[in-house]
């Protein structure tokens, strides 16, 4: 060890007085010389004879001190950096090469790098808090179908739960609460939400999160009823809304119109425990019924909204903190048990046992949502570089050959094979050294492209894009390898020359050995079945997004604005509410332009809905298992709002109100698979919330099935209710709207019709349609990603081919002259020429053909409407390739048969 | 003309260089002629595999080296173990013997 240490440092003051050094070893060999020559002299050897003698037996001077530079290892610095230095020199001769391998190097790398950039930063890196692998998520392990309101992205516990937990657990050293949430910062007039989140008060201690100005929420911040809370904001709020001034600290700040005290500010680096996400504002727990009121989720013993995450106690590891949590679920349960339940759920509910699980790299929906297309997009354009440095492969074969007197005149005097193949791969080293440097600086933009055609004004997307070890150390390895890849067989070929051979004059050389054509057809089969794989894979995910796209809603897509009016400052009474919201109603329908208008509690393919048992007729009592519809609250004349064509009985109308016997709208699903009948008109069936009968109704009308939640999902049974008819009326108005007006004038009509009822009220607005477009971004993100590493991969493979066949007719240039003066005609040259096109074509299809069936299965929860091995886009890309490939094949192949027949044989 | 340069022999080169060394100074010359004698002319090391080994050792710190006028009134380098050398040659000749003593027993027996 300490031999190496001593080594190392020599090394480093060899490469200082490296003169000094040479020279001292010159004149130690000259003085060996010397004395080898005076003992044969005294032997009785002539000086001559001596002399000469003694330099036989030393070999030669000059190798002598190669050998012996040889031991430092900084002379394989020195060596590498002079090879490089060459290379650069070589590299300037030939620009337009450099700049075409640099360019697609660095196109390549770069997108590699920037998706893998998104796959860190969203899968593999952890939370920026204080030792984040002691942090663990506390959630009821394989909770399937619970009942009751969901109201986050993250409901695993309800708040009864969570101070049970609290009371309770011992595998902690600190746990705390959360849940994500938008709050409206408007004073009054148009909505404007940022992100937030409600915490309990041991959040940011647990973390380890400390103000980086004023200070965070404590223990004593959230204290049950606690009146006048403060609230903390991040720090790219604090830039962004308050310009980051210091006097921010004891500022007011309306949150859905409460006041809040600013508090203090977060760090820059710390953005939540939700990864892909950012948040602005966190308030306490404690305040949440500040903002609610009566529908404050504290009380709601079935209400799920929040997620609760802790820092392991030392020397407490997952398995045990489950265990001591297991033990604990039996007790908190049956404590929190919702009364509300029917028996099954009860029974359910009482089974559920808590886990500790792991989350060091935070929770994410994105995560979920795209871990897989990110894997997948990865591994496209991972093909798509293997398919260039093929390409660049080619091309440094084609130029070895050129270069092969110069390899073979310097193993003649000396060189060793393999010092020459190091020489060639630091010319390999520095193209892809600077492709890498130069995709690395592609990366960083790439990858917020990528971020921001994710992110939509709902679903805010932020992700902490850096370069981290991770993402470094992938370049370099992306680097390195491409270069070998492309590097090192033309280099082993360039030098695999008996020196004798190419020294010949006139010689051929050996570029017309059958070995060196074989390595570029094996190139061009694996180039033309990854592209087939890459073209498949575009097709499917194009082909699955217009079927997506186009897939029959039930209702009408465009022209339709979806406005909320929130009137829950003005503090209605129940029966005012409905009268109210209808006035509004009223109001809208009148604004000139409108050709319709109606209310929904639930917005098509929101994301949100309503979900309640159905018992069918009205004594049967209840199944184990009762089947689910879903449900919606909507005022007459919704359906012909959103043209859903009603096909039999009638829509609601003004008898159908309060008082008035209970009817309900049905669509087909709900007739075919839970009325189990093909005309359900006056069929009667109660509806069950969780334990209790809420009402006995009468079917009225059959409309046609609609899109509920999802565009993917399978048909839902919908009962439609009225909204005249609803014992809870909201306090808010989501009106749906049909018109041809412009946006911005129904918009502001639409205000003015608000602010004249009353000024009061908050209004916030969604454009139908775009709101279901942002639901397709990750199929159109697969879609366009794929295409264009499709459609790249497809003309770098029939470049490699076009390379190939030219290659090949310039090499059968003389067998083509002889078969000419033989007499054949042009036709069977070009059918000679195509018919080796065909055959590396054929191989390679089929090799990709294996290829898009085996890989497309990882692809395969990602389509919609097709089938992985979907035999019609198999063929589609087949007879894509196959005919660009062809018309490639076919100019070389023309070239041929134009060869004038003496030319050729000239030529030898 | 015996030119062994594989690496097996590399180590055993590096011994015998450190005990040709152990008594006194010596220049390249001096320690070839050393090697020739001691070993009976069994080995004859040309210096193609003299010299790296000299700098090798010196590299790793088990040779100094110093210029000093020589027989012949020329400046030569003459080479010197240092205590590491010392250290590195007893250890290595104690295995040398455990090696060949092993080699022995076997050889002795398998007959």
């Amino acid at each position: 060890m300490k031999e190496m240490w001593t080594n190392f440092w020599s090394g480093i003051r060899g490469l200082f007085g490296k003169r000094r050094a040479e020279q001292e070893l010159d004149e130690e060999l000259r003085d060996y010389l010397s004395k080898s020559s005076e003992e044969k002299m005294r032997a009785g050897m002539t000086r001559e004879e001596a002399m000469r003698k003694a330099r036989i037996e030393m070999g030669g001077v000059e190798v002598v001190k190669e050998k012996v530079r040889s031991v430092n290892w900084e002379t394989h610095v020195e060596t590498l950096w002079s090879d490089l230095r060459f290379g650069a020199r070589l590299l300037r001769f030939n620009k337009v090469f450099a700049g075409a391998a640099i360019l697609s190097l660095a196109l390549g790398i770069g997108a590699n790098t920037a998706i893998f950039q998104l796959l860190d930063a969203v899968r593999l890196r952890t939370l920026p808090v204080k030792n984040p692998q002691e942090i663990a998520r506390i959630a009821i392990d394989q909770r399937h179908d619970a009942s009751g309101d969901f109201t986050s992205r993250y409901s695993d516990l309800t708040y009864s739960m969570w101070v049970d937990i609290l009371a309770q657990q011992r595998a902690f050293s600190s746990i705390f609460a959360w849940s994500p949430t938008q709050f409206n910062i408007a004073p009054s007039g148009e909505v404007q939400n940022v992100q937030g989140m409600w915490v309990s008060g041991q959040f940011f201690e647990t973390l380890g999160v400390e103000a980086a100005l004023g200070r965070v929420l404590s223990p004593a911040d959230d204290t049950p009823g606690c009146a006048s809370p403060g609230a903390v904001i991040s720090y790219s709020f604090w830039q962004l809304e308050f310009g980051g001034e210091r006097g921010v600290i004891g500022r007011t700040l309306t949150l859905d119109r409460q006041p809040f005290e600013i508090i203090g500010v977060t760090p820059a680096s710390f953005h939540g425990v939700e990864v892909g996400r950012y948040f602005d504002v966190a308030i306490p727990l404690c305040s949440e019924p500040i903002l609610t009121g009566e529908d404050s989720m504290l009380k709601n013993r079935s209400g799920w909204w929040l997620a609760s995450m802790g820092r392991l106690k030392q020397g407490w590891n997952i398995e045990r903190a489950t265990a001591q949590l297991r033990a604990i679920s039996a007790g908190i349960f049956e404590d929190t048990l919702p009364t509300d339940y029917n028996p099954e759920q009860k029974k359910k509910f009482l089974q559920y046992k808590l886990g500790a699980f792991s989350a060091g790299s935070g929770v994410s929906v994105l995560r979920s949502d795209y871990e897989q297309p990110l894997w997948l997009l990865l591994a496209l354009a991972g093909a798509v570089l293997l398919i260039a440095s093929a390409n660049l492969a080619n091309l440094l074969l084609a130029r070895a050959s050129a270069r092969e007197k110069e390899m073979g005149m310097r193993m003649a005097v000396g060189a060793s094979r393999w010092r020459l193949v190091r020489q060639l791969l630091a010319e390999s080293l520095l193209l892809a050294g600077l492709g890498a440097v130069l995709g690395a600086l592609l990366a960083h933009d790439l990858s917020r492209v990528l971020v921001a055609s994710l992110s939509t004004k709902s679903e805010p997307l932020f992700v902490d894009l850096g370069m981290d070890w991770r993402v470094l150390g992938f370049t370099t390895a992306l680097a390195a390898l491409t270069c070998l890849l492309f590097g090192l067989a033309p280099a082993l070929r360039a030098t695999s020359v008996a020196p004798i051979e190419v020294l010949k004059e006139g010689a051929r050389g050996t570029t017309g050995s059958r070995a060196r054509f074989g390595m570029r057809r094996i190139l061009v089969v694996s180039q033309i079945a990854l592209s087939l794989a890459l073209l498949v894979g575009a097709l499917l995910f194009t082909r699955s997004l217009s079927k997506l796209a186009s897939v029959d809603t039930g209702f009408r897509q465009t022209g339709i604005l979806a406005t909320d009016l929130d009137f829950s400052t003005l503090k209605l009474s129940d029966a005012r509410r409905v009268s109210f919201a209808e006035e509004l109603l009223e109001r809208v329908r009148a604004i000139r332009g409108v050709d319709g208008a109606a209310i929904a509690e639930v917005v098509p393919l929101s994301g949100n809905g309503i979900g309640h048992d159905i018992l069918m007729g009205v004594s049967s009592p209840p199944k184990t298992e009762n089947p689910v519809a879903a449900f919606n609250i909507v005022s007459p004349g919704f359906f012909e709002t959103m043209q859903t064509p009603i096909i039999a009985g009638r829509d609601f109308d003004q008898h159908d109100v309060a008082g008035s016997p209970l009817v309900a709208i049905v669509n087909e699903t709900f007739a075919r698979t839970i009325a189990k009948t093909g005309n359900p008109i006056g069929a009667m069936f109660r509806v069950r919330r969780l334990g209790t009968i809420i009402g006995t109704y009468e079917i009225v009308g059959l409309v046609k099935d609609t899109k509920y939640i999802d565009l993917r999902e399978s048909p839902w049974g919908i009962v439609y209710t009225p909204t005249a008819q609803d014992a809870h009326p909201d306090t808010d108005a989501q009106i749906l709207i049909r018109s041809n007006m412009p946006l911005a004038g129904l918009i502001s009509d639409v205000k003015s019709v608000a602010n004249a009822a009353s000024p009061e009220m908050d209004v916030s607005f969604t454009v139908f349609h775009q709101m279901i477009e942002e639901g397709l971004l990750r199929d159109r993100l697969m879609a366009r990603l794929s295409g264009f590493f499709g459609v790249l991969a497809v003309l770098l493979a029939v470049i490699g081919l076009y390379g190939v066949i030219s290659y090949m007719v310039a090499r059968r240039k003389s067998e083509i002259g002889i078969r000419m003066s033989l007499g054949a005609d042009r036709a069977s040259i070009i059918g000679l020429v195509l018919r080796e096109a065909l055959a590396l074509l054929a191989i390679g299809l089929g090799i990709g053909l294996a290829l898009a069936v085996a890989a497309s299965s990882a692809a395969a929860s990602l389509l919609f409407g097709l089938k992985a091995y979907d035999p019609a886009t198999l063929g589609m890309a087949v007879a894509i390739l196959a005919g660009i490939a062809l018309a490639a094949s076919y100019v070389p192949a023309l070239r041929a048969s134009r060869l004038d027949p003496v030319e050729a044989l000239r030529h030898e | 003309m015996t030119d062994t340069s594989a690496t097996l022999v590399q180590g055993t080169l590096d011994m015998l260089i450190l005990k040709t060394l152990a008594p006194e100074p010596l220049h390249g010359w001096g320690i070839s002629q050393r090697i020739q004698q001691l070993s009976r002319g069994v080995f004859e090391v040309n210096p193609g595999s003299l010299f790296p080994a000299f700098r090798r050792l010196e590299r790793a710190g088990l040779l100094e080296c110093e210029w000093r006028t020589s027989e012949n009134n020329r400046r030569a380098k003459y080479y010197s173990l240092t205590r590491a050398g010392r250290q590195k040659l007893r250890s290595e000749t104690k295995e040398w013997e455990r090696q060949v003593a092993a080699i022995a027993r076997i050889l002795q027996t398998a007959s």
